[in-house]
């Protein structure tokens, strides 16, 4: 079985909400940013994000966009990111979502990144500017392979929408908590609880709510309202705020754990 | 020859392997809206009345078809035209856009309106139209490019417009479109993206077309009254290419040939140029699949060229295909090129051509003096040129300028 759906399955059984951690690969640099990611694995975080960084990042708040212009810097390519995804594949059964845009991956090949991204051990993709109408290609690239493809819903989106996202989505459905970019803070809570409410009468699959997520706290007031969250910013921002300091594998893990504490103590 | 007009897009937005709809979630229902605007005031007689009205008495059209007589003497090859959109309200045709989605952000009922610009040419054509329309205006700005292009931040300011500086990426036109797309996916309830060119995620490919293909429209009828024939060829800049578009589209199923003429910088085989589909490869940026500056990992290039306007490390989808198709010949001109050109004109027919004309004119020189006199040459005179004096008149005295040898080599 898929990875992510297995996760997902076993928290619901143990009646615990996912954590869902995105890092973009290569941040600060990539021999720091395997430590951190490999710290962040066993840290408590349920499925990984791996961002795949870009030049031209237009759904990222600044945050993220700073992230993804350090690993590219620092010479990150998809190439050597689906080497780190090989790498955590051998020492966790994590399940590992490759996070990007569209024109990196369709540069690769989508023939040659899904059979490069099954070897590595990957199980789900997430292309922020690739809606489903636009996904024929690399779902029919993945047909062999069990990868899923994750996409979001936001509150701008209508309800017949929802329907057709929900239906064309693997693993779990990715509830956008606010419009506009990523980065922390400005959720309205009780539009979010609404919104979640409505996206899980249509769809039996699990919901996590992402964006603006900043720490325990928000994790806290979020987690009853879905079936986990995601947080990118937040983490990114471990390194971003100190990207020189020598300890920042735990400083993630500290970050890590206080979102999971907040997310756990319902 | 197979049929072109009406073809494409198609329903879904593609243009052939190219264009569509590749944004975030949040902004596809603001597309689905404008889509759906547009589509209904396209088929509105009474919108596109208006349309037409607000180009007659506001932005000054029909534009002249202007014989180019002593350039074409000087050239020595076949007789030059010059389709004049540098005659319009704000001196280029930019403004046939922007009335149009201006007229659509009203009919939406929205109150504001953003854009992205790079020299500042859309941003004053929208800064102005929302002063028309009274519309709250945020033009997203390169903070490099401010301070290269100092005037227009004026302009816009004085027609009421904010002007935000981008420092994100590169703090050139590409990250000022990022940073609207950004702002857009904030506020698209209340917000109109007043984008420029035919590039961007459908319904724009198309529409900007649409409001642009009256100056090919207009050429084409004025150049079959003049010379009771159709012209043997047709040459435009192509940056994002709209001018292109609105001279081409009209003449797609003609017996005419066409060239785009990209902006080549230091040359095509350098790294500073800002020639997509002579030097780039096919990708996905801004929402539509169309071809890049990029490098091997698909991360995007800096363009680069001495006219602001077409420094732009894309192109509009609907050229790729034309591209692909060798419907049109695109080919490279460098900024010493269309610096000659621009000097020829000025010299010859007392005209000043913006630069990103230019390199329509330097394209149109090399063809014309290959060609007989019997043959008739139709180049798109996008824009006027006193916003580019400064930035000329310190090129030619960086490479030591002579006079013109357009023609004599």
């Amino acid at each position: 079985m898929n990875r992510i759906t297995a996760a997902f399955q076993r928290l619901a059984k143990e009646n615990r909400k996912a954590l869902v951690g995105y890092l973009t690969a290569g941040d600060p640099n990539p021999e720091t940013s395997f430590e951190i990611l490999r710290a962040a694995c066993g840290a408590g975080i349920d499925v990984l994000e791996l961002g795949v960084p870009f030049s031209d990042p237009t759904a990222d708040g600044p945050v993220i966009q700073e992230a993804s212009q350090r690993a590219l810097k620092a010479g990150m390519t998809l190439t050597k990111t689906l080497d780190f995804a090989a790498r955590l594949r051998r020492e966790s059964d994590i399940p590992i979502m490759l996070f990007g845009y569209y024109n990196p991956l369709f540069k690769y090949g989508l023939d040659r990144l899904a059979k490069a991204a099954y070897a590595a051990g990957v199980d789900g993709l997430l292309v922020v500017d690739l809606p489903p109408e636009e996904a024929g290609p690399l779902r029919a690239a993945l047909k062999d392979t069990d990868i899923q493809i994750v996409f979001l819903v936001a509150p701008t989106t209508r309800p017949d929408r929802v329907q057709k996202i929900a239906r064309e989505t693997g693993g779990f459905l990715y509830l956008v908590t606010k419009a506009g970019t990523t980065g922390e803070g400005g959720l309205d809570y009780e539009a979010i609880r609404k919104h979640a409410a409505e996206v899980k009468a249509v769809s039996p699959l699990p919901v996590c709510l992402g964006f603006g997520i900043r720490n325990g706290a928000d994790a806290h007031q979020l987690a009853p309202m879905a079936d986990g969250i995601i947080v990118g910013s937040t983490l990114c921002n471990v390194i971003g705020s100190a990207p020189d300091a020598p300890d920042l594998p735990a400083r993630m893990v500290a970050k890590i754990r206080d979102l999971r504490d907040g997310l756990d103590a319902n | 020859m197979t049929k072109l007009i009406g073809q494409y897009p198609d329903a879904t937005g593609h243009f052939g392997p190219y264009g569509g709809r590749f944004v975030g979630e949040t902004l596809m229902s603001a597309l689905l809206d404008v889509e759906a605007a547009w589509t209904s005031a396209k088929n509105d007689p009474a919108f596109m009345a208006d349309f037409r009205a607000m180009l007659r008495d506001y932005a000054g059209r029909p534009t002249p078809l202007d014989c180019a007589e002593r350039l074409s003497a000087h050239v020595g090859g076949a007789r030059l035209w010059l389709k004049r959109e540098d005659c319009t309200h704000t001196g280029a045709h930019k403004i046939n856009n922007v009335v149009g989605q201006g007229l659509l952000a009203r009919r939406m009922g929205k109150k504001r309106v953003i854009a992205e610009t790079g020299a500042g040419q859309h941003g004053v054509a929208t800064a102005t139209i929302a002063a028309r329309f009274g519309f709250d205006c945020k033009v997203f700005m390169g903070a490099e490019d401010i301070r290269r292009q100092a005037p227009n931040v004026r302009r816009m300011e004085l027609l009421g417009a904010q002007v935000v500086p981008v420092t994100s990426g590169t703090s050139t036109l590409k990250d000022a479109m990022n940073e609207a797309l950004r702002y857009w996916s904030s506020a698209s309830d209340d917000t109109f993206y007043v984008i420029g060119t035919v590039s961007g995620p459908h319904p724009y490919p198309e529409m900007v077309r649409d409001f642009q293909r009256v100056l090919g429209d207009e050429a084409r009828a004025q150049f079959l009254e003049k010379c009771g024939q159709l012209p043997d060829l047709l040459v435009a800049c192509v940056g994002g290419g709209s001018n292109a578009m609105g001279l081409f589209y009209p003449f797609l199923d003609d017996p005419c040939e066409m060239i785009g003429a990209e902006a080549a910088g230091d040359g095509l085989d350098t790294p500073r140029h800002a020639a997509s589909l002579c030097g780039g490869s096919p990708g996905e940026l801004h929402g539509a699949l169309t071809y890049l500056l990029q490098n091997d990992e698909g991360q995007i290039h800096e363009a680069w060229s001495i006219s602001a306007g077409l420094d732009y490390p894309g192109v509009g989808p609907e050229h790729a295909l034309l591209h692909d198709l060798k419907r049109v010949r695109y080919e490279g001109v460098t900024d010493q090129e269309a610096v000659a050109a621009f000097q020829a004109l000025c010299q010859f027919e007392g005209i000043i051509p913006a630069l990103e004309s230019s390199h329509a004119l330097a394209a149109a020189l090399r063809e014309a003096k290959k060609r007989p006199a019997t043959q008739n040459v139709l180049v798109n005179l996008s824009g006027r040129g006193d916003k580019d004096l400064d930035h000329v008149t310190r090129y030619l005295k960086e490479v030591g300028g002579q006079r013109s040898e357009v023609g004599k080599e």
